[in-house]
């Protein structure tokens, strides 16, 4: 299964490091939701990191919601653990809810191929964006300019003009 | 140089390698690949990611002793503090320079 441009992305109920239960944007009428699957372990998520929290703080006071899910299997790959998780987000400044997805099956849902992976969706829930956050992930400069300019786009009320590109990182790793 | 399907940085690494030989004029050096496809390969090779580049058997970037061994991508730390999944050019080229010194190829 997999989620395409257009379509409502599936709803879900996940919990973060905090305990708190989160669900997707059409419940509470933000204007655009940014699902993003990462994780710990994977030097592509840590590399586009700092570019995908500064559009969370960036676009916060416009009402955007990032939500970043780990759908690892954490069993081989501890670093993906829920402790592991709660550590990293007590060590850094995360300005967005890191949502464990133990059964997998959000990342299924949405056809979730890499971390990272990103989903923009729209104030229904539709899917308007999936893909990498920018072109090159060894590029800080780049500032994660696909997906701000997905953001913008929704927040226009305008359509998207690159509403897809080839996600970029470590294969999820799947439970066997 | 060892590496895994599951990352995308492999082609990036070869050129990176290959650019820093040709920086020490060492374009001819043979550069061998060697896939890692199971958990049972990265045991047998204490694979703790893809791309891991060994010079006459040394990793370039000596792993933590407690570093994960298995099928990932691997963690390197640019020298501007930056996380990357291919090493820092100029750690490459100087731990290629070294090898040369070593073995008396320098040019």
């Amino acid at each position: 299964m997999s989620v395409s441009i257009g379509d409502v992305a599936p709803d879900f109920a996940l919990t973060d490091t905090e305990g708190r239960r989160w669900s997707v944007a059409h419940y509470d009428g933000a204007p655009a939701t940014v699902v993003v699957f990462t994780c710990n372990h994977c030097p592509y998520a840590r590399a586009w990191h700092d570019r995908i929290t500064q559009v969370a703080r960036d676009y916060a006071a416009r009402g955007v919601r990032v939500l970043a899910v780990n759908s690892n299997d954490a069993e081989r790959y501890p670093a993906d653990s829920l402790d592991a998780m709660r550590e990293r987000v007590a060590r850094e400044d995360w300005p967005m809810p890191y949502l464990r997805d133990a059964t997998q099956a959000v990342a299924r849902e949405y056809g979730a191929t890499v971390t990272p992976d990103v989903f923009v969706l729209d104030t229904e829930g539709r899917l308007r964006y999936r893909g990498a956050p920018d072109a090159d992930y060894d590029n800080p400069s780049e500032r994660a300019e696909w997906l701000r300019d997905a953001l913008d786009a929704v927040l226009a009320g305008s359509i998207v003009s690159r509403p897809e590109t080839k996600p970029v990182g470590c294969s999820i790793k799947w439970k066997s | 140089m060892l590496w895994w399907e599951g990352c995308p940085s492999t082609e990036r690494a070869v050129e990176a390698v290959r650019d820093a030989l040709t920086g020490l004029g060492l374009a001819d050096v043979q550069v061998r690949m060697r896939e890692i496809q199971t958990d049972e390969d990265a045991q047998d090779t204490g694979f703790v990611g893809s791309p891991t580049i060994l010079i006459d058997g040394q990793d370039i970037v000596p792993a933590a002793a407690d570093e994960h061994i298995g099928l990932s991508c691997r963690v390197y730390r640019r020298r501007d503090g930056r996380i990357s999944p291919t090493p820092d050019p100029d750690d490459l080229s100087e731990a290629l320079r070294r090898a040369a010194e070593r073995a008396g190829v320098t040019r």
